[in-house]
C-alpha cells in the first residue's frame, strides 16, 4: 500500500517539480501520468505494484468530482448570463468532434486496408 | 450546531452519503439522466443553501476529496501502458484521428462561444469540454477558466453523448466499430466509455483509449491553440 501510494504520488511530485522548474503550461498530473507509463514501459515499475491503487482510484473517480463541482453555486449568475452560448457551443462542438474523429479514422482505415 | 455543520467531518460525510445514495438510485433505476455526479452536486448545493453553509467552508472541508483528482489522473498511466501495444500497431491512424478530434473540439467550442458573445472566462472554461472531468478541470485551471464550470459542461455533454452517441454515429455513416468506439471516447469521455463497455469489452477498450489520448493531446495543445486563435484575431 505504501509503495503503491509512493509511486503514484512520486510521479505526481516529479510532474509538479517539472512544471515548477520549466514553467510549462501543462497539468502536473498529466506529466505524472506520462511518467508512470514510461516507468512501466522501461520496467522500473512493475504493473502489479500499481495495478491495485490505479483500479481503486479510477473506479471511484466520479466521487472526486463532486466537491469541486459544488463550486457551481458561486458561479450561478455567471453561468446564467452565458447560458445559451455555453449550451449551444458545447453541443455543436461535441458533435463535430464525434463526426470528425469517426470519419477520419474510418477513411484512413479503409485506405490502409486497400 | 453551526460548529458541527461546518466541521470537516460533517461536510465529508455529507458528500459521501449524498454520492452513495445517488449511485444506488442510478443502479436501481438505470436512468442515464440521473448521473450520480450531477445529482450529487445539485443535492449538496441545495443542502448547503438550506443549512446556510458558505461554499468556502464546504470547500475547506472537502479539500481532501478534491486532492485525489490529481493522483487519479496519474493512475490513468496504467491503462495507457496497457494500451501501448494496441497504439503502436496502428499508430498513424489513431494519432491522426485523435489529433483531428482534439483540434476540432477545442477550436469549434471556442469559436462558437465567442460568436455567441460568451465572456472570456466562460470561453476558457469551455475549451477542454471534450475530455474526461479530472483532466478538463486541470486544463481549465492552467488556462484560467473555472474548473467547476468545465466539470459541469463535461458531464452534461457526456450524458447526452452516452444516450445519443452511437445513434448519431450511425446517422453520420460511421460504421467501423473501432472508429465508432474511439470517436465516442474522444467526444464523450468517461460516460461515453461506460456506454461502450456495456456494448462489449472491445468497444470499451477503444473508447477508453480515445478518452486518454484526447486528454493528453488537449492538455498539451490547448494553451497553444488558444494563443494561435488569439493571434488570428478569432
Amino acid at each position: 500500500m505504501i509503495r503503491q501510494c509512493l509511486i503514484i504520488l512520486g510521479c505526481l511530485g516529479i510532474g509538479e517539480l517539472i512544471v515548477f522548474i520549466t514553467g510549462i503550461k501543462l497539468p502536473s498530473s498529466i506529466i505524472g501520468m506520462l511518467l508512470l507509463t514510461l516507468f512501466l514501459k522501461i520496467g522500473w515499475i512493475k504493473l502489479k505494484w500499481v495495478k491495485g491503487i490505479s483500479d481503486l482510484l479510477l473506479k471511484n473517480l466520479a466521487f472526486f468530482f463532486v466537491p469541486p463541482g459544488v463550486a457551481l453555486m458561486i458561479y450561478f449568475n455567471l453561468i446564467m448570463a452565458s447560458f445559451w452560448p455555453i449550451i449551444v457551443s458545447s453541443f455543436v462542438s461535441s458533435l463535430l468532434v464525434l463526426v470528425a474523429t469517426g470519419w477520419v479514422h474510418q477513411i484512413m482505415r479503409k485506405k490502409t486496408n486497400e | 450546531m453551526k460548529q458541527f455543520l461546518e466541521s470537516e467531518t460533517f461536510v465529508i460525510c455529507l458528500t459521501l452519503i449524498v454520492f452513495f445514495c445517488a449511485q444506488v438510485l442510478q443502479a436501481r433505476l438505470k436512468w442515464v439522466l440521473l448521473n450520480p455526479i450531477m445529482v450529487s452536486i445539485a443535492i449538496i448545493i441545495l443542502i448547503l443553501t438550506l443549512l446556510k453553509i458558505d461554499y468556502t467552508i464546504y470547500h475547506q472541508g472537502c479539500r481532501q476529496i478534491e486532492f485525489f483528482l490529481k493522483p487519479a489522473v496519474v493512475a490513468m498511466g496504467v491503462p495507457l501502458y496497457e494500451h501501448l501495444e494496441r497504439i503502436r500497431k496502428q499508430a498513424l491512424i489513431i494519432i491522426v484521428s485523435q489529433l483531428t478530434g482534439c483540434i476540432v473540439g477545442v477550436s469549434s467550442v471556442v469559436l462558437v462561444a465567442k460568436l455567441m458573445g460568451a465572456s472570456k472566462v466562460v470561453i476558457l472554461s469551455l475549451a477542454p469540454k471534450s475530455v474526461t472531468i479530472p483532466i478538463a478541470m486541470e486544463v481549465s485551471k492552467v488556462i484560467g477558466g473555472l474548473p467547476a464550470l468545465s466539470a459541469a459542461v463535461v458531464s452534461v455533454v457526456g450524458i447526452f453523448g452516452g444516450v445519443f452517441g452511437y445513434l448519431l454515429l450511425k446517422y453520420m455513416r460511421v460504421t467501423n466499430p473501432i472508429a465508432q468506439s474511439l470517436a465516442i471516447g474522444t467526444a464523450f469521455h468517461g460516460i461515453g466509455t461506460s456506454r461502450s463497455m456495456s456494448i462489449s469489452q472491445n468497444f470499451g477498450v477503444y473508447s477508453s483509449l480515445g478518452l486518454i489520448l484526447n486528454g493528453i493531446f488537449t492538455s498539451i495543445l490547448t494553451p497553444y491553440m488558444l494563443k494561435i486563435m488569439e493571434h488570428w484575431g478569432l
